[in-house]
């Protein structure tokens, strides 16, 4: 396969409005969608903005849709479409936009504030710390998020009602509760922190209808649905849902 | 060029004064709606059905066969079924198909499945149609409010599909009889019967709450060495939990229709043994 | 025009990598109001690329490692020219730092007891880097980053704002190092005042006013055509350590990575990671020979298998056998890849194979490589677990950067500017071991955020002050891109303005081919030529459209940088007529025994300059020769006689 001009549909704008406008633009063997993003910055765009870093799917920052579907532009490949085809580059919709192809996305920092953090075992001190690998197996799977954001443009939570912002921290940061409570040093109970009970009453856990989207964006193939939102489910089940689970406690307290 | 700089519509969603100004809902050019489409019409079939076989009362028993829709059979109307799963609970006031008492378990089983959620929040309530497909609901609460925050008691529904797994696999077991109830006997019926408890247990221990049970809520599995290996077989079928869900589906559809068959007459279960 | 915002800073933190967290986590814990300042989002940094991991002897596998034997490992494979207090330090302190993350929610690959694992790399006598699969530097970047999020939750909880004590200035970019000016006007006596930065969002300009700047910028590979570095690899914090009156040191020192992708273009230069080789991958040519036995050199002979068997037998039993040279330190490994092509037993692509497919099963390829199974699946179509990858060297990482002191982090000659990680030289000497990047990272950001907030305690009330003069001048320079069309005075009159991009294009051109993996004396004549015809092209760089995340500006601005290193590594290069690690010279092709003790520095010609009236010729650069202080006595006793005969010169033996 050699190289052919390629169509795009590329949104440009800011705020204040803006609209899809067409390019016609060269595509070489074996490119990527931001190769041709780049390609029109520095043939007929010089001031397209768009956010990038390491083109290898490793950074998440150049997150976009893609032909209506959240992707890493730097992960998709050009052969996935038909020469003939019209790509269409538009800026995460879930997120207010910046510029072109780059949105605000301090939705996202603020969640992550918002979750409390790992809380090291008063009794273990640096070079203590024993684990199995085993234990932390579940925890890393989640670690290995790339905070692309895609979960969290795409999740109908929020990208269909602003409003539920406030309340909801989006598949993400769900996840990094979870792997916090499934953390095996993780101390927070200790600090009278109940992280299962916070994530229903604090980050809005019972607003997913585990419809499963996030999972399907992953550029990382982490199973968020599965793995780690479904889990914390039953686990807040476990603290808010379950009279025998809620009486053993008691009893269990009791004994000791 | 721009297709989008008429004025936003202020609607919550993706054309939110502050996200960028595109008119269309969504941009997607493959099949999105087929799979929720194809989801919502497999469903629908089932509902169909089941509702009919439901409430017909009839046809549901051909010794040896009793159909899964009316297992255990707990009326006076029940017909009789030697040795079988027939226990006289409610007695005579019980006018209306026996299938109703006992179906509301796999019902509410099912209606509570991680996945089935999925499946009918898409399929029929189009929350989300697809991924980044707009739905159309002006408000989302999800499962904080009653009545969706009862999806939480999946886990009791979990512990009642076990009980009537359990019921149905002495069913399959009394399926090795022939219509005189004499042990040493497989007709076809038995071998829909076999396929049928086997993916129904697959369905039923594949089950996220069950996964959490057998020992997903521990925070140390290298101190529970058995139950971590119980977790992470139940894993390996949770990852199929669509594929059993479905099947699962429609071989307990095909095993009560194969009873009606052999007992409306229309239909004669052909012996092996 | 100084009407600028202004906000005022104990330390600054200029980058949010692995080093500029870490200084920040350690400037806010000892006291000081920090901020940080960063090119892209909070947690985007470089080191996310990192793959391998952390190198600190915590002897967790292996019981016979220790600080001693990872000093030696470093001394090693930088050839000696290393700051030896600085990799004493790095060394000693390495295994803390590692430990510290747990404390923090680090989660790294167990032993069997419950230990942090550690794997086999290049140069490292034992199974040594502490790694998340192949994702340790993402493992590293996102632990700083919740650690900066739990010390401003904290913050949140006593004053009410998450931002009191330590703030994030995530997509801005600082230009400018500010200085007090002294009542002779001269730059001597000087102190660092603040910086100055744009938010790329708005291009709207502000000055952040502190004592201590931290530089934790990362490295120059931008300024390469071949590299695995992000866009945000163009030398800023070499430049403006330069700029500000800071010599930066042994610059000709760029390591070329040995395996980077070569196949599709447009992913040529991506790092495939040395655990590929760590974990038994093999380096074949066209002929399907494991050529790298052939390229054992003299220094490193008795540390390294003679044969095939004996190399692969090493995975299982390395006490009694020795590695193969697949794990040579990588500018050897990347000269054989080199040497290979040129010969014309290269891969189809212009690269050699790389191979694990054969050697691993391939549900064990897919669980300890798991990052590379994917990225050669998705961008080359590649399945490493059923052929081989194709690779060839890629500009990587670079040695040489601002001189620093090694005990403080605290750059030469500027009181109150301090760097760490990759912007700093001398840790590394000629050439970096695998890992040890992530540990220098966390040892000197450490250092350096300690320094700089002890630093920034000593003054009370009289603060050095921002000159405002100093502002407007730089405001005018960040904007004068837009300007760039109108006609200029003198010699530029009328001549349209030069695309950012297309000069940006040019200069990684000639670095990769004049002063790239080997190197001849005319070449890079040359490259100094072409060099300073960019310069004056890219006095004309013009930009089109607004300040606002306008990347064509943001490019123009970042050509300065690129420019004035990129003329740092040219010249040093030139100047060194020896090979030595990450310099291959093809004119002078062996180390010299007597270049050890010398170390290069660059200074600006004219520091107090806009850098405008800079001549073509003589260039914006002074190259100056220093000789190194002698290596401690004890430390040099950790060596074999034998050994240090081939790199010390006679005189210091005696010593």
């Amino acid at each position: 396969m050699s190289s052919y001009e390629a169509r795009f549909k590329v949104w440009r704008g800011d705020a204040e409005g803006g609209g899809l406008e067409d390019f016609k633009v060269e595509v070489n063997e074996g490119e990527v969608v931001l190769d041709i993003i780049h390609r029109l910055q520095a043939t007929q765009a010089p001031d397209l903005a768009v956010r990038w870093n390491c083109k290898a799917g490793k950074c998440g920052s150049c997150s976009a849709e893609i032909n209506g579907r959240p992707r890493l532009m730097c992960m998709t490949r050009m052969s996935v479409f038909t020469p003939e085809e019209t790509i269409t580059v538009t800026p995460l919709r879930a997120f207010p936009v910046v510029r072109d192809l780059v949105t605000d996305v301090g939705f996202n920092y603020t969640k992550a504030r918002e979750v409390p953090s790992f809380v090291p075992p008063a009794d273990l001190g640096p070079g203590e710390y024993r684990m199995q690998q085993e234990d932390v197996d579940r925890s890393q799977e989640f670690r290995k998020c790339i905070e692309c954001f895609l979960c969290q443009d795409t999740c109908h939570v929020v990208r269909d009602h602003e409003e539920n912002k406030p309340a909801f921290a989006g598949p993400r940061f769900l996840m990094r509760v979870a792997e916090l409570d499934m953390h095996p040093l993780d101390a927070a109970a200790d600090s009278g922190l109940d992280r299962k009970r916070a994530a229903q009453d604090e980050h809005g856990l019972g607003y997913c209808n585990i419809t499963k989207c996030c999972t399907e964006v992953c550029p990382e193939g982490i199973k968020i649905t599965d793995n780690a939102l479904i889990p914390l489910k039953e686990r807040a089940v476990d603290r808010k849902y379950d009279p025998l689970v809620w009486l053993g406690s008691k009893i269990r307290r009791r004994e000791t | 060029m721009a297709t989008g700089t008429e004025p936003h519509l202020n609607s919550g969603g993706v054309r939110s004064a502050s996200r960028a100004a595109i008119t269309a809902p969504h941009l997607r050019t493959d099949r999105w709606w087929l799979a929720p489409a194809a989801t919502a019409a497999g469903l629908l079939a089932f509902v169909v059905y089941s509702t009919w076989r439901a409430f017909a009362d009839t046809n549901y028993y051909a010794a040896p066969y009793v159909s899964p829709f009316y297992s255990p059979c707990l009326a006076e109307r029940c017909e009789t079924m030697h040795a079988g799963p027939n226990a006289d609970v409610f007695g005579s006031w019980w006018a209306i198909s026996p299938a109703i008492i006992i179906l509301i378990f796999p019902l509410g089983f099912r209606l509570t499945c991680y996945y089935y959620r999925k499946a009918y929040y898409r399929g029929f309530w189009a929350s989300p149609p697809a991924c980044a497909v707009p739905e159309p609901h002006k408000k989302y609460t999800g499962e904080t409010r009653f009545p969706l925050i009862l999806q939480n008691i999946h886990r009791y529904f979990f512990y009642a599909a076990i009980i009537v797994a359990g019921i149905l696999t002495y069913d399959t077991v009394l399926a090795f009889r022939d219509e005189h109830y004499n042990w040493g006997h497989m007709g076809l019926g038995t071998v829909v019967f076999l396929v049928n408890i086997v993916l129904i247990w697959s369905y039923t221990i594949s089950c996220h709450s069950c996964r959490h049970i057998v020992g997903g809520k521990l925070k140390h599995f290298s101190k529970h060495p058995v139950r971590y290996r119980m977790w992470q077989w139940v894993g390996k079928l949770n990852a199929r939990h669509m594929l059993l869900a479905w099947t699962s589906l429609v071989s307990v559809a095909l095993a009560d229709f194969y009873v009606y068959l052999v007992a409306s007459g229309a239909f004669a279960d052909p012996r092996f043994f | 025009m100084s009407v600028v915002d202004r906000q005022e800073w104990d330390v600054v933190v200029v980058g949010a990598g692995g080093a500029g967290l870490r200084a920040a986590i350690e400037a806010r814990e000892r006291g000081a109001r920090t901020a940080v300042i960063c090119k892209s989002l909070f947690g985007k940094a470089h080191t996310v690329m990192a793959e391998g991991g952390i190198a600190a002897a915590m002897a967790n596998v292996n019981e016979h490692d220790n600080w001693q034997v990872h000093f030696r490992d470093t001394m090693r494979g930088g050839k000696f020219l290393n700051q030896w207090r600085m990799a004493e330090l790095h060394a000693q302190e390495a295994p803390d730092r590692v430990w510290e993350l747990e404390t923090w929610g680090a989660l790294f690959d167990r032993t069997k007891d419950g230990r942090i694992s550690q794997r086999n790399f290049g140069g490292h006598e034992y199974p040594r880097l502490a790694h998340v699969g192949d994702r340790t530097g993402l493992e590293l970047i996102r632990t700083l980053q919740q650690k900066i999020v739990s010390l401003q939750q904290e913050d949140m909880k006593e004053t009410g704002d998450y931002e009191s004590r330590l703030k994030v200035y995530q997509e801005c970019t600082v230009t400018r190092i500010l200085k007090t000016v002294s009542h002779s006007g001269s730059a001597a006596g000087s102190r660092v005042s603040g910086a100055f930065c744009y938010e790329r969002e708005s291009g709207r300009f502000f000055v952040l006013e502190a004592p201590s700047v931290v530089i934790a910028t990362g490295g120059i590979g931008k300024s390469f055509k071949v590299t695995s570095n992000s866009w945000e690899y163009t030398g800023d914090g070499h430049a403006l350590a330069l700029l500000a009156g800071a010599p930066l040191l042994n610059m000709e020192f760029v390591q070329f990575h040995p395996t980077g992708m070569v196949w599709p273009p447009s992913v040529k230069g991506i790092l495939v990671t040395e655990s590929v080789r760590g974990d038994g991958g093999v380096l074949r040519n066209s002929d399907g020979k494991r050529f790298m036995f052939e390229y054992i050199p003299d220094v490193f002979k008795e540390k390294y298998a003679q044969s095939e068997e004996e190399g692969d037998r090493w995975y299982e039993d390395p006490d009694n056998n020795r590695r193969p040279p697949e794990l040579l330190p990588r500018d050897e490994v990347a000269r054989a890849i080199n040497s290979e092509v040129k010969a014309g037993r290269g891969s189809p692509h212009g690269g050699v194979f790389l191979d694990v497919s054969t050697r691993m099963p391939a549900e064990v390829i897919r669980r300890r490589l798991p990052s590379m199974y994917h990225q050669f699946k998705e961008l080359a179509d590649v399945d490493i677990t059923a052929e081989s990858m194709e690779v060839g060297p890629t500009c990587h990482y670079v040695m040489g950067g601002i001189a620093v002191e090694s005990d403080t982090a605290a750059a030469r000659g500027v009181p109150g500017l301090f760097a760490a990680g990759e912007v700093a030289g001398g840790m590394h000497g000629s050439n970096r071991l695998g890992g040890n990047s992530l540990s220098d990272l966390l040892v000197f950001g450490r250092r350096a955020g300690l320094h700089a907030a002890e630093y920034a305690a000593g003054f009370a009330e009289d603060r050095p002050a921002v000159d405002d003069i100093q502002v407007d001048t730089a405001a005018a320079e960040a904007l004068r891109p837009f300007s760039a069309e109108g006609p200029e005075p003198g010699e530029e009159n009328g001549r349209p303005p030069e695309n950012p991009y297309t000069l940006h294009q040019e200069l990684q051109q000639t670095m990769n081919d004049l002063v790239g993996i080997i190197r001849r004396g005319g070449e890079m004549e040359q490259a100094l030529e072409k060099l300073a015809d960019l310069r004056v092209r890219a006095r004309r760089a013009g930009v089109e459209g607004h300040r606002q995340f306008n990347p064509g500006w943001h490019l123009a601005l970042d050509l300065r940088n690129m420019l004035l290193v990129s003329e740092c590594v040219a010249r040093a290069a030139l100047e060194r007529t020896e090979s030595r690690g990450g310099h291959t010279r093809e004119d002078h092709p062996t180390m010299d025994r007597a270049w050890r003790r010398i170390n290069l520095l660059c200074r600006l010609t004219d520091p107090t300059g806009g850098l405008a009236a800079t001549d073509p010729v003589a260039g914006q650069i002074d190259l100056a020769r220093e000789t190194t202080e002698p290596i401690r006595s004890d430390l040099l006793a950790l060596f074999e006689k034998e050994e240090l005969v081939k790199y010390l010169a006679e005189e210091e033996l005696y010593e």
